[in-house]
């Protein structure tokens, strides 16, 4: 019994000891060299901050890793993910859109469809968009990253067909809350990440949905002879990916007040990447931790903002991103790995691999 | 039976050439000007550099891996040769040797990070990726045009096959390299363990294969092939750019894929990679017979078009795995 | 014993993993011309005694002499040139490469700056015709069956030209004419001067072949002993620890009775079931409360059979009835939905799942049958799991342990507790006790006896044969993808098998 609990201990401080260490370097970092980093001001009964900003920020790279982490411990991955977002960026914008109006001199803001209608509509579309890679990939044995690329792809083209080519700027006030309102002195939008980061965590620890998805990750065949559905754990999965990148698609949307299908997510789907291996999971499937990948998409986030806070030149900032990327999972892997990297996890990928090329 | 048996591992190679020709079969009914050679030609001239990343692509996914960099590694190379043809006044013979070694080096990084450091080859090759990326910006933010008359003379260089149908000297280096390719493949030691780690690393180590060494060679190798790539690059576009090539690895990839690799490494023909990219080009040729499609018809089209050519192959494939059964053997008395 | 002729000298060998001591100050000699048997139960420690001499494994003290000269290989790679040829416990061949391939990876001959495939080709038809096997050497590996990977990997191991002979149970999957078979080359290569050392859980063939036993017990050396001085009853005893009286009462006569008392109910039936290529047309029957054989030689069929019952390989012909009533059985989950389970012979690719810890490993098939609805607590999984883990003795310092870093025996014992703990009414075993310990095997066999005798049907595939005439009731045999006969009640004995085999043609 006491065993048991060391053991588990040594499991959660592994997966997200060191994503915390790296956040917690960069602040430390920001600390010296940034004035001001930590100061929190309350203006207006809200908070403001850099880290205040930080957090708000990182929601839809935090929505999008939470999707990713799904999908990379099944041994796939959804490299479409950015051009969803801008599918559903764009079908919100262009249902909202929203004139300003004046009735007896006063402004009102008319939506053109009902806004809870255009974040349905724009929702649903993203899961479509998940099936439809859940389709090519756990039904039809499609390898992930092509059939992710299909519609990273095809998706930026649909979503520059919804906005006919243009930015649609959005003039409807109550839409704009969802990505720069606040509430009880705090973004609104982290209260989403934590309703939807507590409702996958359910999903992942009172039901089996975690341990289906372990198993299947890091062997496929075994997976299937227990009996385990293994198509219907996948198509959840992109459907879940799909769903969070609609998500961020629309918060994205009520950030900046527009749609941009030409750059709305562009590449957002390498930072979501990122994300999840700086969260301590391995790409090839298997063990994951979606509160690791969380903080991860916390620390690329911290690391953006802090190079652009410190001035790096626009041309260094990609390399002086992959240094630090390269470091902090250069520490990762000399301490952590030690011990989650056994011959007995490789087995399991080579087992996996055996699954992938049979099914 | 024999014979029948030993074809059975080309199948999905055969499929890839067998939709080639109805891609072209199907452009040639449609498009008045088709059916041509230099149609075909074209393909390879247009095509050259993301022919010989494609066979590195297909080489580094066989061994179980996967590189991101090889787009962003040709827009250095041209960056490279063009800053020090212009700036440092290098002989050309320097230049393409300063591009070489500069992406080798980057491709030896990658590999020793991934071998060694136990790096993701995602993560890897994706910093890989934003570094080359970042050099080129730091070298020159603007177009560098490329005016030494060796390059120029290799870019405009013509060479006649038939009346009417011609390649570049590019296309000759491409398939220079397609040769190399097929040999470091299928007749090298190096090759065979690169398949055998891609099949199961583990056991290929315990087989007491030099495993280590033969990933840090192929990742090395795989960013000496983006150099060449970037080179032949350079004599297409006579100018370097820091966004040339951008997303180029998801063509290569894709180009992979096509031509029968399978992701999970261990499986594929390298060859499989030059009919891969032939029909990535070919379904830009259909579209640009077409004419009239604005930039998101035509992101559509080629998703489209991809989407139909890889499910058609993996059906077929389905269809053929279903009827694999155990071998049988004999045993003598 | 003296200094001289020694090929191999391994000393004070320490090798601990987080939570086990592997292996405890150790020694261990082999001799030119010897073949050296290494016993124990499952997790002793005999695999990696064999791989710290071989690089894969990194001992913490202890010496290593190969003819006299400290050596300390740091990777396997080392091995071959020090003149070591090894065959892992696992097969670790690599399945996407041809047969010939596995053979001569690493070391192909090269002509003209090429490698030679017709040389490469001819060489390995060669090098499996020495285990009198003919087979098409330029197929993928994994087209054939575990057994026949085995016999390649020995067949890769024999065409290395070496000092040293290391065999990690090689014979787990091979039945009688095979091993007789390996056992003639092992003696050539002996009387050339080779050293082998050779792992079974398997006493008669330790008997058969070996001169010398060194004998491993929870890391510890036990001792060394010469194999015509120690008797099979000392054996046991020195390896499970204890005394054997209580061991042998496990399997005795009355546990025959349990399976003659099978009741006609056919729990399974099944007509004209087949797969067009994998396994001609057959009629089974299974019984409630009865053992059901599937005998036959390598390649018979038998597996085949099993795989398209659990739906593994959808039946191309034929129709079932479970409890009389008719059934379509298309994938494992619909079988397991009626109450069937199968352990694969394949535990590493079909069958564990490493990066899993065995609680949840043997909880999977169980939750799998409930739904992802009703998932398990964490304290009955561990209920469950304690429990198995206990019933089959798996050597392991907490159920929290990841299955791929147990032994090869204690992994099977995962798998079987796995479907076991399913509660299955129809368990299809295919070859459940492969490397598995004595007195692990009596417990399963117990156990297949016991569940027979609850009522629950059982089908059972062992390569080995006294192990299906002990358990058995009834016995289908097989040959050449064809059931050619049954057998029931006192017919059953190995020489009718035998017999059948050799005689039924249908
Ligand atoms: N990589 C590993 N990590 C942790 N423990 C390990 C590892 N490899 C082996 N062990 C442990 O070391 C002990 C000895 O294992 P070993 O494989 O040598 O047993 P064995 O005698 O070969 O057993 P079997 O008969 O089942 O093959 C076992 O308790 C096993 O759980
Ligand atoms: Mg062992």
């Amino acid at each position: 019994m006491e065993s048991r609990k060391k053991m588990d201990k040594r499991l959660i401080d592994n997966q997200l000891f060191w994503p915390l260490f790296a956040l917690a370097v960069l602040l430390v970092f920001d600390f010296f060299y940034l004035k001001g980093f930590f100061q929190i001001e309350i203006v207006e009964g809200h908070l403001y901050g850099s880290l205040i900003d930080i957090v708000n920020r990182a929601t839809p790279l935090m929505f999008m890793s939470i999707g990713m982490t799904l999908v990379i411990a099944s041994g796939g991955i959804d490299i479409s993910v950015g051009s969803v977002l801008a599918i559903s960026g764009a079908i919100t914008a262009i249902m909202i859109g929203g004139d300003l109006v004046f009735v007896d001199g006063v402004q009102h803001h008319v939506a053109h469809y009902p806004m809870a209608v255009a974040i349905l509509v724009a929702l649903v579309a993203a899961v479509v968009g998940g099936l439809w890679n859940g389709l090519l990939i756990a039904k039809l044995g499609v390898n992930a990253m092509v059939g992710t690329l299909i519609l990273l792809v095809a998706g930026r083209g649909i979503a520059q067909l919804i906005v006919d080519g243009n930015v649609i700027t959005v003039y409807y006030e109550p839409f704009f809350y969802i990505g720069s309102g606040f509430f009880l002195g705090l973004p609104f939008s982290i209260y989403l990440v934590a309703a939807f980061l507590a409702l996958i965590m359910w999903l992942v620890k009172k039901t089996a949905f975690g341990l289906f998805l372990e198993a299947l990750g890091s062997n496929r065949v075994s997976s299937r002879f227990t009996g385990l559905n293994v198509q219907k754990i996948m198509w959840a999965c992109y459907a879940i990916s799909g769903l969070c990148a609609g998500i961020a698609g629309i918060i994205v949307a009520s950030e900046v007040k527009s749609a941009d299908a030409n750059n709305a997510g562009l590449f957002i789907e390498l930072d979501a990447i990122l994300s999840v291996v700086l969260g301590g999971n391995s790409m090839a499937g298997g063990r994951f931790s979606v509160i690791g990948s969380v903080i991860g998409a916390l620390v690329v986030q911290t690391l953006t903002t802090t190079i652009y806070a410190v001035g790096v030149p626009p041309e260094v900032t990609m390399v002086v991103k992959a240094l630090v990327v390269i470091v902090i999972y250069l520490i990762q892997s000399q301490m952590g790995m030690k011990t989650l990297k056994t011959p007995a996890a490789s087995a399991g990928e080579g087992a996996l691999k055996a699954g992938e090329a049979k099914s | 039976m024999k014979n029948l048996q030993i074809n059975s591992k080309f199948v999905p190679l055969l499929i890839t050439i067998g939709l080639f020709l109805a891609l072209f079969a199907a452009g040639s009914v449609s498009y008045e000007g088709f059916f041509s050679m230099q149609v075909v030609l074209n393909l390879l001239v247009d095509n050259a550099f993301l022919i010989i990343v494609g066979l590195s692509q297909a080489l580094v996914i066989i061994l179980g891996g996967i590189d991101l960099s090889c787009g962003a590694l040709i827009a250095l190379s041209s960056m490279v040769a063009a800053y020090s043809l212009s700036h440092l006044n290098l002989h050309p013979a320097l230049a393409v040797l300063a591009v070489l070694i500069v992406c080798s080096a980057f491709g030896f990084v990658q590999g020793w990070l991934i071998t060694y450091r136990k790096f993701q080859p995602f993560i890897a090759t994706l910093c890989g990726m934003f570094v080359a990326r970042g050099l080129c910006f730091m070298i020159n933010q603007d177009t560098v045009p490329i005016t030494d008359p060796f390059f120029v003379t290799m870019a405009t260089t013509r060479i006649k096959l038939i009346p009417g149908a011609a390649i570049s000297t590019s296309v000759i280096i491409a398939l220079v390299i397609v040769a190399l390719y097929i040999y470091i493949a299928h007749f090298t030691k190096f090759g065979r363990a690169v398949y055998a780690i891609g099949g199961n690393e583990q056991s290929a180590r315990l087989m007491g294969l030099p495993v280590d060494r033969t990933k840090v060679l192929a990742y090395t190798l795989s960013g000496f092939t983006s150099g060449l790539a970037g080179i032949v690059f350079c004599f297409y576009m006579l100018s370097a750019y820091g966004l040339n090539a951008m997303a180029l690895e998801m063509d290569a990839i894709a180009a992979a894929v096509i031509g029968g690799t399978l992701m999970t490494g261990g499986v594929g023909f390298v060859i499989g990679s030059v009919f891969g990219v032939m029909i990535e080009g070919i379904m830009q040729t259909l579209i640009t017979f077409q004419g009239d499609l604005n930039s998101w018809w035509t992101r559509i089209a080629v998703a489209f078009l991809l989407c139909v050519f890889i499910v058609v192959q993996r059906v077929l494939v389905l269809k053929r795995e279903a009827k694999k059964r155990i071998r049988p053997v004999e045993f003598i008395a | 014993m003296g200094t001289e002729n020694v090929l191999v000298r391994m000393d004070g060998i320490c090798k601990e993993f987080p939570g086990v001591k592997a292996l405890d100050n150790v020694d261990f000699t082999l001799r030119h011309g010897e073949i050296h048997a290494v016993c124990g139960e499952n997790g002793a420690g005999k695999s990696t005694l064999i791989k710290v001499l071989t690089g894969v494994e990194h001992n913490e003290s202890g010496k290593i002499y190969l003819d006299g000269v400290a050596i300390s290989p740091k990777t396997p790679m080392e091995a071959p040139a020090l003149g070591i040829s090894t065959v892992y416990q696992e097969v670790n061949l690599c399945p996407n490469l041809s047969v010939a391939e596995n053979i001569f990876i690493g070391r192909e001959p090269i002509r003209n700056g090429k490698i030679d495939w017709k040389e490469v080709n001819k060489r390995s038809e060669i090098a499996l015709a020495k285990l009198n096997l003919k087979l098409d050497v330029s197929g993928r590996l994994d087209e054939y069956s575990v057994a026949i990977q085995q016999m390649v990997a020995i067949a890769r191991a024999l065409d290395i030209s070496a000092k040293v002979l290391v065999l990690d149970e090689p014979t787990s999957s091979l039945n009688k004419i095979e091993v007789a078979n390996l056992f003639r080359i092992m003696r050539k290569l002996k009387s050339e001067g080779m050293g082998i050392i050779f792992i079974t859980h398997f006493l008669e063939q330790v008997y058969e072949i070996s001169d010398q036993i060194t004998i491993l017990r929870n890391g510890q050396l036990v001792g060394q002993f010469e194999t015509a001085k120690l008797d099979r009853l000392q054996l046991i005893a020195k390896m499970i620890g204890k005394d054997l009286a209580e061991f042998e009462k496990t399997i005795k006569e009355d546990v025959r009775d349990a399976g003659a008392a099978a009741n006609e109910d056919a729990f399974y039936q099944a007509r004209n079931l087949g797969q067009q290529g994998s396994i001609n047309p057959f009629d089974i029957k299974i019984g409630k409360g009865e053992v059901m054989g599937l005998a036959g030689l390598l390649g018979s069929g038998r597996t085949e059979s099993a795989r398209v019952i659990f739906g593994i390989d959808e039946p191309d012909s034929g129709e079932t009835e479970v409890d009389n009533k008719k059934v379509e059985i298309k994938t494992p989950a619909d079988a397991i939905r009626l109450g069937f389970a199968f352990c694969s012979e394949n535990r590493k690719t079909e069958g564990i799942v490493a990066n899993l810890t065995i609680r949840e490993n043997i909880i999977l098939a169980l939750q799998g049958k409930r739904g992802m609805g009703a998932y398990l607590s964490h304290k009955e999984q561990e209920e469950i799991a304690e429990k198995y883990v206990k019933l089959l003795n798996i050597i392991t310092p907490s159920i929290e342990q990841l299955v791929g870093n147990l032994s090869g025996g204690n992994q099977q014992k995962v798998l079987l507790a796995r479907w076991l703990a399913t509660e299955a009414e129809l368990l299809i075993l295919d070859e459940p006790t492969r490397g598995i310990d004595i007195g692990a095997k009596a417990e399963v066999q117990k156990l297949v006896l016991q569940l027979a005798a609850d009522g629950k049907a059982v089908l059972l595939i062992s390569s080995e044969l006294d192990e299906m005439v002990r358990c058995c009731s009834r016995m289908a045999v097989y040959k050449d993808k064809q059931k050619i006969g049954e057998l029931k009640g006192a017919e059953i004995s190995e020489i009718n098998v035998m017999k059948t085999i050799a005689g039924g043609q249908k």
